[in-house]
């Protein structure tokens, strides 16, 4: 079984990078003067061996095994663990079915509240994608070719700071800033804008804020990165030739940034499609987001298969829409991970 | 159609820093004209004062007559062409040279129309569907230059666009480029740190030091008749002999050195008693020419056969001297021989500020 194998890999991993370590000392003692070829030679019997080790249990432990087990549990249905493995343990799509018709069987009506979820989620990443680029493109813009070095530091150290804190208590800090007699709602009816205070978390406005601040960050720095490898001088050739300051974006700086621009889009993308804090900490009494519905399918209702049928379900949109944003940008997935 | 431009007592400062000092002149219509000196003596802030990325804290610059304050580098009759060529690397050729059109809202056809008849100017008619990065150096340089003339500038501005590229091909592009401006007929202002450039290429030059205009003169003048000792020693090679002047008679004046008494021109008006440096060119020396107004002893050390010239480095007491010989035989290493020179080959000067 996929998920066995994957915790007691797990649990070993700890002893066999110890061994590795080891076993690569040893051996390095021992074979000092007779040089390996290649990548060895490069890197040093010590550190070469590390790396092959290091890099071949992350790909394995961290990334293949639970993603195979994952999708292996997907299309089997939910036992009683002494039935596991004997004849009524057979592959099945109920998982999915369950997902589209809210049953297993019947499929005369549709799951109109997870698919409704689903959705919604989809569209407010794409919005918060969105959102978080409008506004981190300014940002970075400023940062990348305007600040000089100190305000760029000062910047900078206001921009990380927030997130040394965990993500769960940002999103109570939002709670404190949105609730209804937070600090926005206090300065509100202080200043006489509203009567009443205004149910920013009914409304899902905190979630919606909590979720684009979530993850600026990683829209922040690729714009950035992309934006300050652009020689000024394009910028001032472009003004030169006549260019208002829009069609300088336009043409030269957003062109120049497309890597950049892809890859801070798909990361904001799906963090946010996934993520479970803001939603839970921040969402509104009737706002169902797909994440706690996914982690309620494993925790409330232990149901392991299907929440891995949603979590593969909610993985496979992600994946569409970066090839989406790739084909859309002419782009390789090797250009946006740069 | 070209203008003149004219900088009325422009004074650029940044913070404390004044990077161009009380700058005027005017640059006629149709004029190659070359901004001269070293890194940091504020050649480049003149251009962008021109260009408008710069705006002057004090005075005016005028392109045409008309006064540039308040006009953006987008709404001036001006074009700068970039040290870095700065070409958009995700267009192509064609579209590089032609972005200035598209962004003033011209038709497709007539932008197709314009950008051929540019690439074929710059001899590259047949390059317009490549990349960028797929072209060599020399081709790169003269995409800038269609993308510049294609706004149809009566000022085209050029920031060292020639530094990147190796010299022989540096030398190409000296012709090219001065061959471009005849053709055209605009107004060419070009900034430069490197000599050969700017006395090939100019009608006149302004040699800059230390944000401040030193002199303005065409190559000849600039070279055969400094007024400065920056000029003087920045321009060409030069002997520079320190000392104080004993005597003025007839525009020329005497000057007490550690050679000796020497004569020399005196175009500043210095006065008896003034400090002063006397400089010589390395080829008006003359080894043996003793019927010359000033004669110095030397001893001959190292040679350096250049072809059409021998350079000769001497030492005359504790100064050392260089001479330049094309035609004499040169003289022995280790042998002691006079110098000549005339008077009229010699300029003497304040010594340089700073």
């Amino acid at each position: 079984m996929g998920s066995a194998l994957g915790h007691s890999l797990a649990l070993a991993l700890p002893f066999v990078v110890v061994l590795g370590f080891w076993l690569a000392a040893m051996a390095d003692r021992r074979r000092r003067t007779t040089p390996a070829p290649g990548f060895f030679q490069r890197n040093g019997p010590v550190i070469g061996t590390y790396l092959i080790v290091a890099v071949g249990l992350w790909a394995i432990v961290i990334i293949a095994l639970p993603l195979i087990s994952m999708v292996e549990l997907s299309f089997r249905p939910k036992l009683p663990p002494l039935q596991m493995g004997g004849p009524r343990d057979l592959y099945t799509l109920d998982n999915y079915r369950y997902f589209l018709f809210g049953s297993a069987t019947d499929t005369s009506h549709w799951n109109v509240t997870h698919l409704h979820a689903f959705v919604l989620t989809i569209v407010a990443s794409v919005l918060v994608t969105a959102f978080d680029f409008a506004f981190c493109y300014p940002l970075a813009f400023f940062m990348a070719q305007v600040a000089r070095p100190a305000r760029l530091r000062i910047l900078l150290l206001m921009l990380i700071a927030p997130y040394w804190i965990n993500e769960v208590l940002r999103a109570f800090a939002f709670r404190v800033i949105f609730g209804s007699y937070g600090v926005l709602n206090r300065a509100l009816l202080g200043l006489g804008l509203v009567h009443d205070p205004v149910d920013f978390i009914g409304l899902d406005i905190a979630m919606y804020a909590g979720l684009a601040y979530a993850y600026l960050l990683l829209m922040v720095f690729p714009l950035y990165n992309a934006i300050e490898n652009l020689d000024r001088s394009q910028i001032e050739a472009a003004r030169d030739l006549g260019a208002p300051w829009w069609r300088i974006h336009r043409d030269v700086v957003i062109p120049f940034a497309k890597p950049g621009i892809a890859s801070g889009c798909t990361l904001v993308f799906m963090l946010t499609s996934g993520a479970l804090a803001a939603p839970l900490i921040l969402g509104g009494p009737r706002t169902l987001w797909f994440t706690p519905i996914v982690y309620d399918r494993f925790y409330q209702a232990f149901n392991w298969p299907q929440g891995s049928a949603y979590a593969l379900v909610l993985l496979l949109t992600c994946v569409v829409f970066v090839l989406a944003v790739l084909r859309a940008t002419r782009l390789s997935l090797g250009q946006i991970t740069r | 159609m070209t203008a003149d431009v004219e900088l009325d007592a422009v004074t650029v400062r940044f913070g404390s820093f004044t990077a161009v000092e009380d700058a005027r002149l005017r640059i006629a219509p149709g004029e190659f004209f070359s901004f001269l000196g070293p890194s940091g003596c504020g050649k480049t802030t003149i251009l962008r004062a021109i260009s408008g990325f710069v705006a002057p804290t004090e005075g005016q610059v005028r392109i045409g007559g008309r006064d540039m304050a308040g006009i953006g580098p987008n709404r001036r009759p001006t074009a700068l062409i970039f040290q870095s060529l700065a070409l958009f690397p995700m267009m192509s050729v064609a579209d590089n040279v032609g972005y200035g059109l598209r962004v003033r809202g011209v038709p497709r056809r007539a932008r197709r129309e314009a950008v051929d008849r540019l690439l074929h100017l710059v001899a590259l008619g047949d390059q317009g569907a490549k990349r960028v990065d797929e072209l060599s150096g020399g081709q790169r340089q003269r995409v800038a230059i269609a993308r510049a003339l294609a706004v149809e500038p009566q000022v085209l501005l050029l920031d060292e666009p020639l530094s990147a590229l190796d010299l022989k091909l540096r030398q190409h592009m000296r012709r090219e480029l001065r061959d471009i401006q005849r053709r055209v007929g605009l107004t060419f202002i070009y900034i430069t740190h490197d000599q050969g450039e700017a006395l090939t290429m100019s009608d006149r030059i302004a040699v800059m030091n230390q944000g401040r205009i030193e002199q303005v003169g065409d190559g000849r003048e600039v070279y055969e008749r400094p007024l400065t000792a920056f000029v003087a020693g920045f321009v060409g090679e030069s002997n520079a002999l320190a000392g104080r002047v004993l005597a003025t008679a007839d525009g020329q004046a005497s000057i007490e050195t550690a050679l000796g008494v020497l004569r020399g021109r005196n175009p500043t008006g210095l006065a008896a008693g003034d400090a002063a440096t006397l400089f010589v060119r390395p080829e008006a020396l003359e080894p043996g020419a003793v019927a010359l107004d000033n004669q110095c002893e030397a001893m001959v050390g190292d040679m350096a056969f250049e072809g059409s010239v021998t350079h000769v480095s001497l030492l005359a007491g504790a100064t050392p001297l260089m001479a330049a010989l094309s035609r004499q035989a040169p003289p022995q290493r280790g042998e002691r021989v006079t110098l000549g020179f005339a008077a009229r080959d010699a300029v003497v000067l304040a010594p340089a500020r700073g």
